[in-house]
């Protein structure tokens, strides 16, 4: 039992990054969800039952102007689509694991979650119950920041301490731990080209899932042709 | 809109979500995965990282334009610098924190 508290623990001491930059964002849900005519308890049982960020904000936006419910989903879908790439990526980690585990574990991945806990495992001694209450703090801290901006959200300065950029920063630094050879740093280089290029040319963002998939394979191939080019005489 | 219709707005917006997320996991998590797909795998997560990072320093949202210069990118520079010397997230964290707040105050 003691264990399980300390594999929790660390779960939580991971997870501050994420929560410290969920907060503004949930709270500028709660501002614009309450500004689009949507109740407290709407907007807490959508951050409980969706939990995406993307999703929720392009949810009140369509929503104000009117859209039906299956345009809607069909969008709330197309934006998610990217966890399909992060969830197969932390397959890996979770050999054999009970589908209920599963189950609990995957309502929790998100961008931020799945970046943190793709650190740890690769670092090695992440227990799969920290990565469990990393995601479930994550949640519980979108769903408080949502609710609470819709009461509180218009008081609260814009761009205090500089907070909207916790993400960011936190992003670049998991990016710098994820970079652990020439052909991770080619791989991420592309990306980023990629990304850009189809951030400009794309509609919503399949930016990231185009960028995502273009990049890795080309750094697939790359670690294929240096393995080839080194095993000739 | 009524109570009902939003109850079937967020439980469909729940179930498209949650799939993506649940399927790969239990999908690839019970079966051994040719070598070939792991080793393309392990690239994911750079690849998805750099790829959600990019468009935020180098583009403006509305409309979706390049753009050179923004405190975004600026502020990048000294946390992408932070990280490579110290590899301490929250120490990135709140220096890239702090050049964003700098930067916007200069401004």
């Amino acid at each position: 039992m003691a264990q399980t508290f300390d594999y929790v623990k660390a779960g939580l001491k991971a997870a501050w990054p994420i929560c410290l930059g969920y907060f503004p964002i949930g709270l500028s849900l709660g501002v614009l969800a309450q500004k689009g005519g949507l109740f407290p308890w709407q907007v807490g049982l959508m951050s409980l039952l969706v939990f995406a960020g993307g999703s929720q904000f392009i949810a009140v936006a369509m929503l104000g102007s009117g859209a039906s419910i299956p345009a809607v989903v069909t969008t709330a879908f197309m934006v998610n689509l990217r966890h399909l790439l992060m969830s197969s990526a932390l397959a890996v980690h979770f050999p054999g694991v009970s589908r209920r585990f599963l189950a609990l574990f995957a309502y929790g991945v998100t961008d931020e979650s799945f970046a943190v806990n793709m650190v740890r495992f690769n670092q090695g001694g992440w227990d799969r119950r920290s990565a469990l209450t990393l995601n479930q703090a994550g949640n519980l801290t979108w769903f408080v920041s949502t609710v609470a901006g819709v009461y509180v959200g218009e008081f609260i300065p814009a761009g205090a301490l500089g907070i909207d950029y916790a993400l960011t920063g936190m992003f670049i630094c998991l990016l710098v731990f994820q970079l652990r050879g020439p052909v991770f740093v080619a791989t991420a280089l592309v990306a980023a080209f990629c990304s850009v290029v189809a951030f400009l040319w794309l509609p919503g963002n399949a930016y990231v899932i185009v960028a995502s998939c273009v990049a890795a394979t080309a750094g697939f191939i790359l670690k294929r042709a240096l393995r080839h080019g080194r095993g000739k005489p | 809109m009524s109570v009902a219709d939003y109850l079937l707005l967020t439980a469909g917006m729940g179930v498209v979500t949650y799939l993506p997320r649940l399927l790969p996991l239990v999908a690839f998590s019970r079966r051994q995965l040719p070598a070939w797909f792991v080793e393309w795998l392990e690239l994911v997560p750079p690849a998805i990282l750099s790829a959600l990072i990019a468009p935020t320093l180098f583009a403006q949202a509305s409309p979706r334009v390049f753009v050179l210069g923004k405190a975004d990118l600026l502020a990048a520079l000294p946390t992408l610098a932070f990280a490579l010397k110290t590899r301490s997230l929250a120490g990135t964290v709140v220096v890239g924190m702090l050049c964003y707040w700098g930067l916007h105050y200069l401004r």
